[in-house]
């Protein structure tokens, strides 16, 4: 199990250290900081053993999470927890700079004394802790308090108090949407998937009942020869969602993970997705899809060398989805050599500028309809050089976000059943938004 | 209320003003003191001088100033242990506070103070703890019992804590469980022998109900423990398939890979045809996929495990390619092992997709990667013979970059691409000869001097361009030395009008100038091999070379297997089993897979189920352990300097292992023999101790074979033929490159067979197999090519029988019976070395007239007379005599003394030397006795070591050399 977690700045200066384990000495700090922090070269690996002891780290801007080891630990289980711990650390005083990990060491010890044991990960629900893990002391509670909060911690539902109270119930679902694209030159498709997360913002009272409905490809196959269901009834209710793409009705979904709310038994028995939120945010389902995705964006570029000092630049993008709907902060992103003396640029929309530190040409545009097209065109005047290595031509990336889900996804329903307070699921004030951003969308040319 | 000024402290006095704030009246100028302890402590300053102050803030109602005391007291109790104990009386009431997180602090901290004293007064309250009425209380005890074994393990198991940790498995809270679960997985561990976790389909049952109802982490826990289960049976162990299945959908990227694991291992056991399995390999893939839609950190990890399973199922993922393209922005260290999976991948199928692919990655910056992608794409063009044109002139066009590092990757491959495919692409060589001033890495310069030396009567000035690496000769590194002397030799045999004062040069610059004995070795052999027989000369250097092998960096099986079993942790990611990393006793069991429970494919086992009726099926399996067992031991020689002495070090390991597989299998002969004969078990006890003491002796299997003998006639009631020993692995699929060789001896129709089965284990077809043996005591050797006529596939098992002959030289053994094998194949050439049941070598006429028996008998001097016992056999003197005529041991005559039974019989070894015995049968007494009387040396030895086994059966034994 974890032996010691050590948390270090850019310099390499200690700024948390705690051992769990006797193996781990205090030399194992500076031989972390020798061996990776100070590296001549880049890291190579995420997993580094220095004398049989085994470092694993993460990087949050610039400070660097360590974790040490001497056993055969799980390694995924290790860089969850680091990223747990991130997680853990950003919601009790945002963002992790070496200022706030300094201004919190207290709170950070204690944390790292509840939430790791001997190296075993404990419960580590930020819910859960912040009921009695204060920044301002501990409160003097009461002895329902305390069995409340030990049950809540070691107990089923570790994620969710007891006794939540809202006047008025609402939910939020995102839909949030990132899709990737690599396409040839010539457009064909290399491989394109959307990854999706859809989260929840649920202010609910008690311990309410949730089900969650999709068009997942299964459940409406089954649905279809069953008949019409209870659910099929619920999917009439008022969270259709607004879809770019036209008519898909359902869609095939490639794998999906869930929050630990969802029970998982009950999923791969059923397809049914049913849990007990916690209270406020949570992730609660990511899946991936590679089939029939609507790519909202086709970019056409064409290059040509002109002579041995002049390029040519050509590049058009086409919205591919509703008229009516409105893609907004689209950026192309046009690399551009590094021997690069001078750009000029004439785009149709929007502003284009080069920025010779990032050696490319960036076009931004606000806003863009469905169904459009428009194009850029610039010369780039090449220094001539004896390097004999040809240029690689990276590939011209985009951004871009668009508000339907491009994997086809829609929301058919959340039901919230609370059967020991006085509200149904009418009573829900349910919102549903859809966002699909580019991830890794990339043209080669 | 920001804390990061305690990190500013630096001023002179600080500790002796810090100790003024500690003993202060205030409390928040206490807690401000102690936090700025802390803050001193984690940056590596020493503040110990100040423990008693700082322990005296410890009888606090304030939590948090409660916590930073404990904290200190963790660190510092060690160095100040006297001190420590100031702190005992506060845990001890704490333990019994009315809250509970106040209770579970206590106990949590008491556990990570390593002082004796300490300790002893931790164990009452732990005891409570353990039984407290708040779970959270229990979950943290649990905990601390691995932390107390960590310190004191005695003291554990004599305080019965480890019976409390048990109980805990049932616990109601899920919590509680799997802290326990992690708890004892840990003690037990470091007891590699003991029961402790007791796994049972009882509290399987109690795990798999817990996995659904507790935190990720605990989850996480409860599947490694699984993965640690064999069921019983492929219905067990598709049951507990299906109750993890479900956790394939966890957001937490361990708690997939630990039900990975535990479903790989499971796998196993379900017969292939069942419905279910095929369902169980489609659901791995989207989970495995969506892993890399992780974290950059996870990538890696989960990149690491995917190359082990896809070379372990690579139906698993084989239509996934897409997935591993990679990504412009993904880190290098998940570039590299999605390329590394990328190859693996590779098929006739996406060939095209994938070497479009990697020509663009041979375009990128970072210079490993790019070196990896050229070297991916002749490793493209040796894998997938349609590909293997394009991979040329995609390797050409890179060559074009002249970008000095991608060229010299690019030849190094070519090389292997001439290998593979001889006489296809050579026209490529002019472009290559091109960039010979570019090369300056060793690697690079030996493959072109490979490639001009074996293509030297295509290439005009081969003589000039070798003569160019020539001068600066000694500067060269010796990869390079050996080539280029290889090379000029290979000119000069083809060339040898022009070259001449070339090869003389070069080997006068080998074997005069160099003080590297295998460059100055090679020098000389080439030389007197030129001086003596240029045409043999010719045969050896310019003979014909084995084929490549398809894939080359496959990890070998059985550390394969041993990795499936550790997927998720350290050990998959560096490829690496625990006891290469993890220092102790951790770590050092090592890991199987279980073995399927249908019969089918049950090649391993040897084929006793003839020669030793139904029990024998039982008796097989234990010989599997054992060869498991014996792996896991040659994996650690690797690790510790090796005990055996064996001839030589390569070959010890190989001896050692013969022996084992050996003492196994004789062990469940044994006890089949003691089963058929009388069930007598003090005989089956007799013999199952001796291979414990044996391996000491490699006379064995000689014992063993013999015992055998005996064993026939507890059969039926006329045994005919020789007796057959089972077949026993001689050479271990991870010695040979995943070429698996078992085998037996067998005389038949008086001609030695050698038996071999030989299994392919790796994933690539093998094919051109032969086979020479060396200069053995008796003179065997092949008397037929081996034939193995088609091609054999990946887990294809083909059984070949050798005719042996005796006519081969002649060279004494030791042990006598020992016969050293080597196996060719299109991969490589492979050593082991067997042996060989004497009884093979009797021959069909050793039946010695009655009247020259007598004559013998008298002339052999006393003292070449051995005397054994073999015990139990129930045989009548007719019935011992038949069986053994079944094995050319011949009753010459019989006569009753005394109620005796005395038998006189002689053998004939096939090189002609006679063995005399007398085999003293007591009715009624089970013992028989065996007296002999060796004339020479040689029958000496077999005389000892043949009937070493012997107990009872008394033969009186004499031998003579007839010639």
């Amino acid at each position: 199990m974890i032996g010691g977690l050590f948390i270090y700045n850019h310099k390499g200066e200690v700024l948390i250290s705690r051992v769990y384990r006797d193996d781990i000495g205090r030399n194992a700090v500076d031989a972390f900081r020798v061996n990776v922090i100070h590296a001549r070269q880049q890291v190579r690996s995420p997993v580094t053993n220095i004398a049989r002891t085994s470092f694993f780290h993460v990087k949050r801007s610039n400070i660097w999470l360590a974790a040490v080891t001497k056993q055969n630990v799980n390694a995924a289980m290790v860089f969850e927890f680091l990223y747990k711990m991130c997680d853990v650390m950003t919601a009790y005083f945002g963002k992790i700079s070496e200022e706030n990990i300094k201004n919190n060491f207290v709170l950070i010890y204690e944390l790292l004394d509840e939430i790791l044991d001997f190296g075993y990960p404990q419960n580590s629900e930020t819910g859960a802790l912040k009921t009695f893990i204060t920044q301002t002391g501990i409160k003097s509670q009461s002895k329902e308090e305390q069995s409340q909060i030990t049950s809540q911690v070691t107990g089923q539902i570790g994620w969710r108090r007891e006794g939540i109270k809202y006047r008025r119930n609402e939910l939020f679902l995102d839909v949030l949407e990132s899709v990737n694209l690599l396409m040839s030159p010539q457009g064909q498709v290399l491989s394109a998937h959307v990854s999706g997360r859809v989260v929840m913002k649920s202010y609910l009272s008690g311990m309410p009942e949730c089900k969650f409905g999709m068009n997942d490809k299964i459940v409406i196959d089954k649905q279809g020869k069953g008949g019409a269901s209870e659910e099929a009834a619920a999917g009439k209710s008022d969270l259709g969602g607004s879809g770019g793409g036209g008519g898909k009705q359902s869609i095939a979904i490639d794998d999906c993970t869930f929050h630990q709310c969802v029970r998982l038994s009950k999923f791969d028995a059923e397809r049914s997705i049913s849990f007990i939120p916690p209270d406020g945010e949570c992730e609660l389902m990511r899946y991936r899809t590679t089939k029939d995705i609507i790519l909202p964006f086709r970019v056409i570029p064409l290059v040509r060398e002109v002579g041995r000092t002049k390029l040519e630049v050509k590049v058009v993008i086409k919205s591919n989805f509703k008229p009516s709907l409105l893609a907004q902060k689209i950026e192309v992103r046009i690399p551009t050599p590094l021997n690069t003396s001078g750009v000029q640029v004439i785009c149709m929309k929007g502003k284009a500028k080069y920025k010779a530190s990032e050696n490319a040409i960036v076009w931004k545009i606000k806003r863009m309809a469905g169904m459009k097209e428009s194009q850029i065109s610039a010369e780039i005047e090449l220094l001539p050089t004896n390097d004999k290595k040809k240029w690689a031509r990276p590939p011209i990336s985009m951004n871009f976000e668009v508000p339907f889900a491009p994997s086809g996804l829609k929301v058919r329903y959340l039901k919230v059943f609370e059967p020991k307070l006085n509200y149904s699921d009418h009573d829900v004030i349910k919102w549903v938004r859809y966002i699909g951003r580019s991830g890794i969308y990339e043209t080669r040319c | 209320m920001t804390d990061s000024k305690y990190f500013t402290t630096t001023k002179k006095g600080e500790i002796f003003e810090l100790k003024a704030e500690l003993n202060s009246d205030k409390k928040e100028k206490k807690k401000e003191a102690v936090k700025k302890v802390i803050a001193s402590m984690t940056v590596g300053k020493d503040v110990s001088a100040l423990f008693p102050d700082v322990v005296n803030c410890m009888q606090t109602d304030n939590l948090e100033l409660k916590k930073l005391v404990y904290l200190y007291l963790m660190n510092y109790a060690k160095s100040q242990p006297d001190m420590a104990i100031m702190a005992v009386n506060t845990f001890v009431k704490d333990c019994e506070d009315p809250n509970p997180l106040i209770r579970a602090l206590a106990v949590r901290t008491m556990g990570c103070i390593r002082v004796d004293k300490i300790t002893e007064y931790l164990c009452e309250p732990l005891r409570k703890c353990l039984k407290d009425e708040d779970p959270y209380v229990r979950k943290t005890a649990a905990v601390c019992v691995a932390k107390l074994h960590d310190i004191n393990a005695q003291l554990v198991e004599d305080q019965g804590f480890l019976d409390t940790l048990k109980d805990l498995i049932s616990d109601s809270n899920p919590m509680v469980v799997a802290n326990a679960v992690a708890a004892l997985s840990e003690i037990a561990e470091s007891h590699p022998n003991s029961n402790l976790l007791d796994l049972n389909p009882q509290s399987i049952n109690k795990l798999l109900t817990a996995l659904n109802e507790c935190t990720e982490w605990g989850q996480i826990f409860i599947l490694d423990c699984l993965a640690n289960y064999t069921p019983r049976d492929d219905r067990e162990s598709q049951s507990i398939c299906e109750r993890v299945t479900p956790r394939l959908s966890h957001a937490n990227s361990a708690v997939v890979l630990s039900a990975v694991k535990v479903l790989m291992k499971f796998m196993e056991m379900l017969p292939k045809d069942l419905d279910y399995y095929g369902t169980l390999l489609k659901k791995l893939a989207p989970p495995l996929v969506t892993l890399l839609s992780a974290e950059p950190e996870l990538q890696y990890v989960a990149l690491r495990n995917i190359n082990l399973i896809v070379q372990k199922r690579p139906e698993i993922l084989k239509h996934e390619m897409k997935v591993f393209f990679v990504k412009y922005n993904d880190p290098i260290y998940v570039k590299l092992e999605k390329l590394d999976i990328m190859i693996r991948l590779a098929s006739q199928a996406n060939i095209a997709q994938v070497l479009a692919e990697l020509k663009e990655y041979a375009t990128e910056v970072d210079v490993d990667f790019v070196r990896k992608a050229v070297r991916a794409i002749g490793r493209c063009a040796i894998k997938v013979e349609q590909s293997a044109e394009r991979c040329v002139s995609t390797l050409l066009d890179l060559i074009q970059t002249k970008v000095n590092y991608v060229v010299q990757e690019a030849i190094v491959v070519i090389k292997d691409i001439f290998r593979k495919y001889p006489n296809k692409y050579e026209s490529v060589i002019a472009t290559l000869c091109e960039n010979l001033d570019s090369l300056d890495e060793p690697e690079a310069r030996a493959a072109m001097i490979w490639i001009v030396g074996e293509y030297a009567e295509r290439i005009d000035n081969a003589d000039e361009l070798l003569e160019s690496f020539l001068e600066g000769f000694h500067d060269e590194s010796t990869q390079v030395q050996l080539q280029l002397l290889t090379a000029i030799v290979k000119l000069f045999l083809k060339k040898p009008t022009e070259t001449q004062e070339l090869v003389q040069q070069v080997l006068s610059l080998a074997t005069q100038d160099s003080d590297n004995p295998d460059l100055r070795d090679r020098g000389y052999i080439y030389w007197r091999l030129l001086s003596t027989d240029p045409v043999a000369a010719k045969e050896v250097v310019l003979a014909e070379k084995p084929l490549i092998s398809e894939e080359t960096d496959l990890i070998e099986p059985t550390l394969l297997e041993e990795l499936i079993c550790h997927i998720g942790t350290l050990a998959s990611v560096y490829h690496k089993p625990p006891s290469a990393f993890v220092e102790g006793s951790r770590g050092v069991m090592h890991k199987r897979l279980p073995a399927r429970t249908g019969s089918g494919e049950g090649t391993e086992c040897p084929d006793v189920g003839n020669a030793a009726g139904g029990s024998a099926p039982e008796a097989a399996p234990s010989i599997i352990p054992s060869q498991g067992d014996l792996l896991g031991d040659l994996l650690n020689l690797d690790l510790a300097p090796p005990t055996t002495t064996g001839p030589t070090p390569s070959t010890s390991g190989m001896q050692m292992g013969g022996m084992d597989l050996l003492g196994g299998g004789l062990e469940s002969l044994v006890g089949t023999l003691g089963g058929d004969i009388g069930g007598s078990p003090a005989m089956g006890a007799g013999f199952g101790a001796a291979p414990a003491v044996m391996p000491a002796s490699l006379n064995a299997p000689v014992g063993g074979g013999l015992g055998d003998l005996f064993d026939l006639g507890g059969g039926v009631g006329m045994p005919m033929g020789a007796y057959i020993p089972p077949k026993t692995v001689w050479l271990p699929a991870m010695k040979a490159k995943g070429l698996e060789i078992s085998g037996t001896f067998a005389r038949r129709a008086g001609v030695i067979q050698m038996e071999l089965v030989l299994t392919n284990k790796a994933m690539s077809v093998m094919t051109d197999f032969a086979i020479q043996f060396n200069r053995n005591s008796f003179g065997l050797a092949p008397a037929g090519p081996l034939q193995v006529l088609t091609p054999l596939g990946p887990n294809q098992t083909i059984e070949v029988s050798l005719p042996l002959s005796t006519v081969g030289p002649v060279m004494k053994m030791d042990p006598l019976n020992n016969l050293q094998v080597a196996v060719k194949n299109n991969i490589d050439v492979f050593y082991f070395s067997c042996q060989y049941p004497i009884s093979m070598l009797f021959v069909e006429d050793g039946k010695m007239e009655r009247q020259v028996f007598l004559a013998t008998w008298k002339d052999i001097p006393n003292d070449n007379e051995s005397q054994f016992q073999i015990q139990d056999c129930h045989l009548n003197s007719e019935a011992a005599s038949n069986k053994l005529q079944g094995s050319n041991i011949f009753t010459i005559a019989k006569r009753t003394v005394e109620g005796q039974d005395m038998l006189y019989m002689s053998i004939k070894l096939s090189n002609g030397i006679w063995v005399l015995a007398e085999l003293k049968v007591q009715a009624g007494n089970p013992n028989y006795t065996v007296i002999e009387l060796p004339a020479s040396e040689i029958a000496a030895q077999i005389n000892a070591s043949e009937f070493k086994q012997q107990t009872d059966l008394n033969i009186n034994c004499s031998e003579e050399t007839v010639n």
